[in-house]
C-alpha cells in the first residue's frame, strides 16, 4: 500500500500527541515484565564463558578435560564447534557486517584480541557449577604485544592484529602490506583551500575522545532450545530479533526457517544490542546437552566484551570571516574500531559539519583496529565525537571575532537544500527553527549568577545532527470481534515505541487507545522487521501501522458495502465507523462491523510492510547549559540543563521527552566521567559501575525538554525519529560552558577533574 | 569436591511466611529469583553498585545481590512485588506511570523500593534529598529527571490523603 502524505491536510488529532499511559506500564512497575534473565524452562542448564585474561595472545591449547570431568557439566564449546565462516560483507540493518569476524569475536579462534574475549562456553546443572567448570577450563597461550590507542595502532610498527587486513580506500603502494587501519574515507565539497583563502580567523586543534560504553541496566542474556530435528528457539535481549535470527544463522550455517528468537523484554540496549554474543553460544551448548540452556553475563562481561562505542583522535580546522560566514572546514577523523573493523568513523564524518551551511568542506576518516571489544552502535553512533571537535571550535571561532556563539550558528545554520560533505543536500530540516528557539528560552535569558570561592560559572551551547534510519518493519492490525484492536510489530521496545504505534492505529481507526492492544512479536509471527535502532521506530513501524490501518478501514468499507449490498465507491470510513454517502445516516460503527465480521467475509485483519528510505526526517538537538567550575579540583556540576530537539511531530510528548533527557544525561555522562581505562598490558581496569562511573541522581539537575516540531514532509504525521540524537550535543556544550566559565578549553574527554585542573593550569 | 550442603531458612515475603533451601554461596537475589519465582528483583551488576535488586530488609533498603541468603532467617523482606496492595497500585507506582518515568523498566523495581523506604521514612523529601536518596539506584533511559518528579508527586499526594 502506498503512502501519499501530501493527501491530507494538516488534521486536527484524536490520540497522536496525547500522553497515555504505556500498554507494557503495569508490568514493568509491578515486576511481572518477563525480561530475558528471567525466561525459565523445564530441565534448564545454565552458562558459563571462559573469556581471555589477555589483550592479545595466540592460543596454542585449550583443555577441557578436567571442566568436563566436574559434576554437573552437561556441555563444552570452542571455536571448533563454530563452522567456517566466508570473509565477506553482509548488508544488514543501519550497517553491514563481516560474518566471519562476528563468528571470531563470539568465540576466538586462533587468536584473542581483547581482555575479555570468549574462548569457550560451558553448560551446567546450575551457575556456580558452570562457572567452576569455566575456571577449569585450561588456555595456554602465547602473549602477543598489543595496541591500546588509535594514533599508536596506526604507526608503521604497530602490532599487527589481522595479518590478512589491507587497508581499503589506503596508498595502493601499500596494498601488500597488513594494517590496523582497516578503512580510509574521504569526502569533499567545494575548494578548501579557497574557503581558507577568504577566512579572517582560522582555527585548528586537536582532540581526544576515551572510549565509553551504552551502560544498559540490563546485561546480555540469551536462552536457547533445539529441538531433535534441529529446530532452534532463542529468547534473548536485543534490539531485533530478525537481526539475531540472521546474524545465528550466518554464525551457525543454518537456514533462517531452523531459527525462531523472541525478543524478551529488553532493559536497554541504546545500540548495543543489535549484534549477536551469547545468542550462538547457547544454540550450541543447548544443541550439545540436548538441554536448554540459559547464559547471562557479568557487569565485567559487558563491559569487557561487548560493544562500547569508539574512542577517537580528532584533528579539526576551520575558517570564519569578520562579519561571520564559516568558510571552511578539514578535518581528519581516527576512530577506534576495536578487535574487528566497522567504527562508525564516517558517520562521524558526514555529521560533524551537517548542523552549518560550509561551502567548502573536506573530511579524511580512518577506521582503525585496536585491542579492545569490537565496538557497536551507541545513540547516533560517531556523531558525538565528532560535534565535541566541530562545536567547541565553532564556539571559539565567534568568540574570537566577538559574536554571540549562537547568532554565529544562526548565521550559518543548515537549511533545506545545504549539501552535506558526503553529497546529498538536506531535506526539510529545523536547524534554523531549533537555535530560534534557544535564542528565545527563557534559560538564555536567565542571569549566570555568581559562584562562591574558586568556583566559577558558565554557560555553553551546542547542537548535532543525525541521519536517523527508515529500513524495513511490518505490521498487522486484527480487529477483534467486540471491536477492540491487537497490534501486533517486530520492533522491541525500549523508549515507549508499543504505545507510540498503538496511539496511531488508534487514530487512524478511531478507537480509545486502551483499546488497542500491542505487541512485539517473534521472529515467526511477524514479517521480517529491522533493528529497533537509527531512531526508526515510531517513524518506520510506525508508517507499517498507519498503512495497516488503511487496510483495515478499507475492509470495513468492503464489509459495510456488502452489508448494505452497494458499492464501495458508495461508503467512507469516518472517526471510527462506516457512513453510506448515498443513504442519509446510515452508519456501522467499527464495533458493529467487528461483530458481524463472521458473516461478511471472515476476520478483520490489516497488514502493511514498509521499507521507509525515502520517509526518512534527519534529527538536530542543542543543549544549554550552565556549569559550576571548581577551579581548585577541576570537578565541574551542572546546574542547568535545557536540551532542544526537532521532532517533527511528537506522538507521544512524554516519551519524546523521556528520549531527550535520557540522551542529554548520557552525553553529560560522556563528557565528564566515563571512560575505559586500560592499563599498559590491555587489561580494563574500570570493569564495573563502581569505577566505570555513568551519572545518579544526585549528579545533575532536571532537565529541560523544549520540542521543536518541524514536520518532515515525508511522513503521514511529519514524525522525525527522535531516539538519538541528544546525546550529541552534550560534550560540546559543556567544554564550551566551562570555557566561558574560566577560560580554559578542556580538548579531551571525558573532562574529568584532572583534565580540567591540567587545562586551567595552561590556558592562556 | 564435597556436594554443596543445603540450608533450611524461612522468611517473610511480601507479608507472606515462606521457606526455602539455599546453598550457602546463593545470594538472597538469586534465591529471590530462581529458588522464589520472584523475578521482579533484577540484577544489573552484582557488586552493589547499580541498584536494580534493591529489596527492603526489615526496614531497610538493600542490595540483595549483597546478602546471603542464608542471613535471612526470620527477617521481613519486601520486594517490588510486594508493593501494590492487590490490583490496587502504590501511588509511587501509578505516579511512575503517569509520570512516564520508567522507558525500559529493568531499574523501576529498584527505583519503586528504594523511593517506598525513603517515604516511610520522610513522607516531605526536597528534590535534593529524594536525588540522594536514590542515588544507588542507576537509570540509563530517563535521565533521572521524570523519576524525580514521580517520587515527589507520589510524596505529596500520600501526604494528602
Amino acid at each position: 500500500m502506498s503512502t501519499n502524505p501530501m493527501e491530507e491536510a494538516p488534521r486536527e488529532y484524536r490520540v497522536i500527541g496525547t500522553r497515555p499511559i504505556r500498554h507494557d506500564g503495569i508490568d514493568k512497575v509491578t515486576g511481572r515484565a518477563v525480561y530475558g534473565a528471567d525466561v525459565s524452562l523445564p530441565g534448564l542448564l545454565h552458562g558459563s564463558v571462559v573469556r581471555s585474561p589477555h589483550a592479545h595472545a595466540r592460543i596454542l591449547s585449550i583443555d577441557t578435560s578436567r571442566a568436563a570431568a566436574l559434576p554437573g557439566v552437561k556441555a563444552i564449546v570452542t571455536s571448533a564447534d563454530l563452522p567456517e565462516v566466508r570473509d565477506r560483507e553482509e548488508a544488514l540493518g543501519e550497517g553491514s557486517t563481516n560474518p566471519r569476524h562476528l563468528s571470531h569475536n563470539i568465540l576466538a579462534h586462533d587468536k584473542v584480541l581483547y581482555h575479555g574475549h570468549a574462548v569457550a562456553a560451558v553448560a551446567a546443572t546450575s551457575p556456580h557449577v558452570a562457572a567452576e567448570a569455566a575456571g577449569l577450563i585450561q588456555v595456554e597461550y602465547e602473549v602477543l604485544p598489543p595496541v591500546l590507542d588509535v594514533r599508536a595502532a596506526m604507526a608503521d610498527d604497530a602490532p599487527i592484529l589481522h595479518a590478512d587486513l589491507r587497508t581499503a580506500g589506503g596508498d595502493p603502494k601499500k596494498a601488500g602490506t597488513p594494517s590496523n587501519v582497516a578503512m580510509i574515507t574521504e569526502f569533499e565539497i567545494g575548494d578548501v583551500e579557497a574557503g581558507f583563502a577568504a577566512a579572517d580567523e582560522i582555527i585548528e586543534r586537536t582532540f581526544d575522545t576515551a572510549m565509553v560504553h551504552q551502560g544498559y541496566i540490563e546485561p546480555h542474556n540469551a536462552v536457547a532450545k533445539v529441538d531433535p530435528d534441529g529446530q532452534a528457539t532463542v529468547w534473548c535481549s536485543t534490539q531485533g530479533a530478525f537481526d539475531v535470527r540472521h546474524l545465528c544463522a550466518e554464525v551457525l550455517g543454518l537456514p533462517l526457517s531452523k531459527l525462531r528468537v523472541y525478543p524478551a523484554e529488553i532493559g536497554g540496549g541504546f545500540g548495543g544490542k543489535t549484534t549477536i554474543y551469547l545468542e550462538p553460544l547457547a544454540i550450541l551448548l543447548a544443541r550439545a546437552s540436548g538441554h536448554p540452556v540459559k547464559l547471562v553475563m557479568s557487569r565485567s562481561d559487558v563491559l569487557r566484551a561487548t560493544g562500547p562505542t569508539s574512542g577517537s583522535h580528532i584533528r579539526v580546522k576551520m575558517g570564519v570571516t569578520r562579519d561571520g560566514t564559516l568558510t571552511a572546514v578539514d578535518a581528519s577523523l581516527a576512530y577506534e574500531a576495536g578487535a574487528y573493523p566497522g567504527s562508525p568513523v564516517r558517520m562521524g564524518a558526514m555529521c560533524m559539519a551537517s548542523p552549518f551551511a560550509i561551502e567548502n568542506q573536506r573530511m579524511v576518516a580512518y577506521d582503525v583496529c585496536v585491542n579492545r571489544p569490537k565496538t557497536a552502535a551507541y545513540r547516533a553512533p560517531g556523531a558525538t565525537n565528532a560535534a565535541f571537535a566541530c562545536e567547541t571550535i565553532v564556539d571559539e571561532l565567534a568568540r574570537k571575532i566577538g559574536m554571540d556563539p549562537l547568532e554565529l550558528r544562526r548565521k550559518n545554520a543548515a537549511h533545506e537544500g545545504t549539501p552535506m560533505v558526503h553529497g546529498p543536500k538536506h531535506r526539510r530540516i529545523g536547524c534554523a527553527e531549533l537555535l530560534e528557539a534557544a535564542q528565545r528560552s527563557d534559560h538564555a535569558s536567565a542571569p549566570l549568577g555568581n559562584a562562591d570561592g574558586p568556583r566559577k560559572r558558565g554557560r555553553g551551547f551546542a547542537t548535532g545532527y543525525w541521519f536517523n534510519a527508515g529500513l524495513q518493519s511490518s505490521a498487522t492490525i486484527s480487529i477483534n470481534p467486540d471491536g477492540t484492536a491487537s497490534l501486533v510489530t517486530g520492533s522491541p521496545d525500549i523508549g515507549g515505541t508499543r504505545t507510540s504505534c498503538a496511539m496511531m492505529a488508534a487514530e487512524e481507526l478511531g478507537l480509545p487507545v486502551e483499546l488497542v492492544r500491542p505487541s512485539v512479536a517473534d521472529t515467526d509471527s511477524i514479517g521480517l522487521t529491522d533493528v529497533t535502532g537509527g531512531s526508526r521506530v515510531t517513524l518506520a513501524t510506525g508508517l507499517a501501522v498507519h498503512d495497516a490501518a488503511q487496510d483495515v478501514k478499507r475492509q470495513l468499507c468492503e464489509r459495510a458495502a456488502r452489508t448494505w449490498k452497494c458499492a464501495i465507491e458508495e461508503v467512507r470510513f469516518d472517526d471510527g465507523g462506516v457512513d453510506s454517502l448515498v443513504q442519509d445516516g446510515e452508519r456501522l460503527s467499527l464495533a458493529e462491523l467487528a461483530k458481524g465480521a463472521g458473516r461478511t467475509g471472515g476476520p478483520i485483519v490489516g497488514r502493511a510492510t514498509v521499507n521507509a528510505q525515502r520517509n526518512v526526517g534527519s534529527a538536530f538537538g542543542g543543549m544549554m547549559v550552565d556549569v559550576e567550575v571548581d577551579t581548585e579540583t577541576g570537578r565541574v556540576d551542572v546546574t542547568r540543563c535545557t536540551v532542544f530537539q526537532d521532532v517533527g511531530k511528537a506522538i507521544h510528548p512524554a516519551y519524546v521527552e523521556g528520549q531527550m533527557q535520557g540522551g542529554a544525561v548520557q552525553g553529560i555522562g560522556w563528557a565528564l566521567n566515563e571512560e575505559y581505562v586500560y592499563d599498559d598490558e590491555g587489561h580494563l581496569e574500570n570493569d564495573g559501575f563502581l569505577d566505570y562511573r555513568m551519572p545518579v541522581a544526585l549528579d545533575l539537575p532536571m532537565i529541560e525538554p523544549v520540542i521543536i516540531e518541524v514536520a518532515n514532509p515525508a511522513h503521514p504525521y511529519g514524525v522525525r525519529g527522535v531516539g538519538e540524537v541528544s546525546i550529541v550535543a552534550p560534550p560540546a556544550a559543556i567544554a564550551n560552558a566551562i570555557a566561558d566559565a574560566t577560560g580554559a578549553r578542556v580538548e579531551s574527554l571525558p573532562m574529568s577533574p584532572p583534565r580540567v585542573l591540567a587545562a586551567l593550569h595552561t590556558r592562556p | 569436591m564435597s556436594k554443596p550442603q543445603k540450608l533450611h531458612l524461612s522468611t517473610r515475603l511480601n507479608g507472606e511466611d515462606v521457606e526455602f533451601l539455599c546453598e550457602a554461596r546463593q545470594s538472597l537475589l538469586e534465591v529471590l529469583r530462581d529458588e522464589l519465582g520472584h523475578t521482579g528483583t533484577k540484577e544489573g551488576c552484582a557488586t552493589g553498585d547499580c541498584g536494580a535488586c534493591s529489596v527492603i530488609l526489615d526496614d531497610r533498603v538493600v542490595c540483595s545481590c549483597l546478602v546471603l541468603a542464608a542471613e535471612v532467617e526470620g527477617r521481613e523482606i519486601t520486594t517490588v512485588e510486594g508493593l501494590a496492595d492487590g490490583d490496587h497500585l502504590h501511588p509511587l507506582q501509578r505516579k511512575f506511570l503517569e509520570h512516564a518515568a520508567l522507558q525500559c523498566g529493568v531499574c523501576t523495581p529498584g527505583f519503586l523500593v528504594a523511593a517506598r523506604a525513603l517515604l516511610d521514612r520522610n513522607p516531605d523529601p526536597t528534590e535534593r534529598e529524594v536525588r540522594y536518596h536514590l542515588a544507588g539506584n542507576l537509570c540509563r533511559c530517563t535521565g533521572y529527571d521524570k523519576i524525580i518528579r514521580a517520587v515527589l508527586d507520589a510524596a505529596a499526594e500520600m501526604r494528602s490523603t
